[in-house]
């Protein structure tokens, strides 16, 4: 199968050095060997990390409090204090701590980020499987329900999403749960298409076949047949929504839709407020600027790195 | 393994499991009857891929059914395991499995019969095997389906029916992926799949067709023990007639969705007498032809064909072909021992066939056939 001669060799090499327990290696224990080896998988986990143990431990990386307001005394029209000793990276044009700003965004845009991103890859999940199952195991109502289901998909995605998700932030109030359903929304149709397509060619496949010819039930073949090898994609395809979940709750935000409150402090907002000094003091708003994009590409790097990792093609 | 014995083993058979219902000594286990099946959606042309097809398997009974590729071999397989779509497909005739219609079963009654009662053996192994689920959870999985096992009953189960498919080390073994197993291996488990319940009838569509020539043998050696020792009536499709030859009481031969020839091993091998067959048993490269003597080709390809109701399908590929097989459509009558569809047979007699016993009942049809009956077609073409 194996064209590579010494690949070959390294596997048996593999066999021989791994204890019999550990032998029953799945597809995912091997993807997870692959994505040690993978320089881009260490570096984006390494971000994802830190950004996760920012947001958590925030309270303690500084001992001042987000969206108070509290040094707005030293703030001028003309000038916002910079970086000095007391305050690392200076202040913003609210007049609050700059460090503490931005540790605490990092806390948004996790919660918003994930949250939006799970919602989305549930409801995304759940039509992908209603429609790809159906789909798979055919039949005529099989058909209908399929086409039913992707029509109702196909125009969500035909509003753009950030779009979609501006309608919905505008449509229902303007609070934190309204803002993770508008971006979650706007994820649905990635996920049900992904999945959709993945469970009907894996419908097509001989394993599939074999389980009917085993007088398997079509659910059972869809639930435990089928889906486990078609969410592959679905599952890396969440990695990097998270990016783009993390850009459009600062793109929102920028665009005065974000949480309603402020004081809260959220990257994309601190990118609005800067907006009008950007001439003056750049730093306002590069420094969120390089915290979203830091993240995104955390993001994105261990979610590239997970579907190559997954891809059959680099498997052995 | 005597073509003979098939009636002594069903009795063997019914005696020996009275959970199963007893099945009278002639009374076919699997019947399948003016079996057609036809492809095409609403409002296309439909293609007749298998037309009037009728055989009948005994308990125990070994038959094959033999063609090339696009023959109606495997379309026929799974129009008896119901597994054809169900838009698209359009079946008629009838399938009786111990007296009850396939065709007209309920999805729920299929489900119970298929994997329990009649298995399958696929031809890929490679892609027939769930790639993420460990192979002993696959076969205890099957277990679960049709009997009252427990979690760690079925797990041994499936560790008996890896070491008796041959595998070594089975309990380490449950515990591996697909992918780690070789092709050889993966067969083998397919073949503990489908015997797991230890099915009256399994159906085995090209089972070696996919795997290299030394680990075949093998695996058909496995086959032949595992079907012997369940006493499993076995429908091999295959187009290599080296594999009925080890293996088949009967044989159908199919050309073009309808069965050309139809009659035990020893009379189809000792004296084939459709073209087609005799151009296929000449295709089979023998042990004891003369070193650089060229192989018997079939001229043509089988998408060369004459529909069935103008004439003889093989007739454009057929060195024997007169004006009538062009025009009328040969019938499939009864020619001594065999029944065949053919207007110009080959060889004249249907006497006892001299030498085509069971005794030396190779796994090649060399080991099987009369030379020099075998060979007469050749010097006929020649």
């Amino acid at each position: 199968m194996t064209p590579a001669g010494p690949s070959a060799g390294d596997d048996a090499l593999d066999l021989v050095a791994t204890p019999a327990d550990e032998r029953g290696t799945s597809l995912w224990r091997g993807a997870f060997r692959r994505l040690r080896r993978n320089p881009s998988a260490i570096i984006g986990a390494a971000i994802m990390l830190v950004f996760v143990l920012v947001a958590i431990f925030a309270p303690l990386l500084t001992s001042f409090r987000p969206g108070t307001g509290e040094f707005f005394g030293q703030v001028t029209p003309s000038s916002v204090p910079g970086p000095s000793q007391e305050h690392w990276l200076g202040l913003d044009t609210g007049g609050s701590d700059m460090w503490t700003q931005l540790l605490y965004g990092a806390r948004q845009s996790l919660v918003y980020g994930v949250a939006s991103t799970l919602v989305g890859l549930t409801a995304g999940a759940a039509l992908g499987v209603l429609a790809g199952g159906f789909g798979a195991v055919g039949g005529r109502v099989g058909g209908w329900v399929d086409t039913a289901v992707m029509r109702v998909v196909d125009i969500l995605l035909s509003i753009p999403s950030l779009l979609l998700a501006v309608s919905i932030a505008a449509i229902i109030t303007q609070d934190s749960l309204a803002i993770i359903i508008a971006i979650g929304a706007a994820q649905v149709p990635i996920f049900a298409r992904l999945l959709r397509s993945s469970m009907l060619a894996q419908g097509k496949s001989d394993y599939v076949l074999a389980a009917g010819a085993l007088g398997f039930r079509k659910r059972r073949i869809v639930m435990s047949h089928i889906l486990p090898n078609a969410i592959g994609p679905t599952i890396v395809q969440a990695t990097l929504n998270l990016a783009t979940a993390t850009l459009e709750v600062a793109a929102l935000s920028y665009l005065g839709l974000g949480p309603d409150d402020p004081r809260v402090a959220e990257w994309g907002r601190m990118l609005v407020n800067a907006q009008s000094r950007f001439d003056a003091d750049p730093r306002l708003a590069i420094l969120p600027g390089i915290c979203i994009v830091v993240t995104a590409l955390g993001f994105t790097l261990f979610g590239e790195a997970l579907r190559e990792s997954l891809d059959p093609r680099s498997r052995r | 393994m005597s073509p003979p014995s098939h009636q002594h083993g069903a009795d063997v058979l019914t005696d020996g499991r009275a959970d199963r219902t007893p099945v009278q000594g002639d009374q076919p286990l699997l019947s399948v009857q003016d079996l057609s099946v036809e492809f095409g959606l609403r409002g296309q042309k439909r293609v007749r891929a298998v037309d009037s097809v009728s055989f009948d398997i005994r308990p125990g009974e070994h038959v094959g059914l033999v063609g090339e590729s696009g023959s109606g071999k495997s379309v026929t397989s799974l129009a008896i395991m119901g597994l054809l779509p169900r838009r698209g497909a359009h079946v008629s005739g009838r399938i009786t499995y111990e007296g009850r219609d396939l065709l007209t079963a309920s999805r729920a009654e299929m489900s119970q019969l298929r994997g329990n009662d009649i298995a399958m053996v696929f031809q890929d192994p490679m892609t027939s095997l769930n790639p993420v689920v460990p192979i002993g959870t696959q076969l205890a999985e099957v277990v679960t389906r049709h009997r009252r096992l427990s979690k760690s009953e079925a797990r041994d189960r499936a560790g008996d029916l890896l070491a008796r498919v041959g595998i070594p080390d089975p309990r380490r073994r449950l515990k591996e992926y697909p992918h780690q197993l070789s092709g050889g291996m993966r067969q083998r488990v397919l073949i503990a799949i489908a015997l797991a319940c230890e099915p009256r009838l399994l159906i085995a569509d090209e089972p070696t067709t996919a795997l290299d020539v030394t680990i075949q043998a093998q695996v058909l050696e496995v086959l032949k023990e595992l079907v012997a020792e369940t006493e499993a009536a076995l429908l091999m499709i295959t187009h290599d007639l080296g594999v009925v030859a080890g293996l088949c009481d009967r044989v159908n031969v199919m050309y073009s969705g309808r069965i050309v020839e139809s009659t035990t091993r020893s009379v189809l091998f000792g004296e084939p007498r459709h073209p087609y067959t005799g151009g296929l048993l000449r295709s089979i490269p023998r042990l004891d032809a003369p070193r650089g003597e060229p192989l018997v080709a079939i001229p043509g390809s089988p998408t060369n064909t004459l529909p069935w109701t103008q004439g003889c399908a093989f007739a454009p590929r057929c060195a024997h072909v007169q004006d009538d097989c062009r025009t009328d459509p040969p019938a499939l009558l009864e020619h001594g021992p065999r029944m065949l569809r053919c207007h110009h047979p080959l060889d004249g007699s249907d006497g006892p066939t001299p030498g085509g016993g069971s005794a030396g009942a190779r796994p090649t049809a060399a080991g099987v056939a009369d030379e020099s009956a075998y060979r007469r077609p050749t010097e006929e073409d020649a």
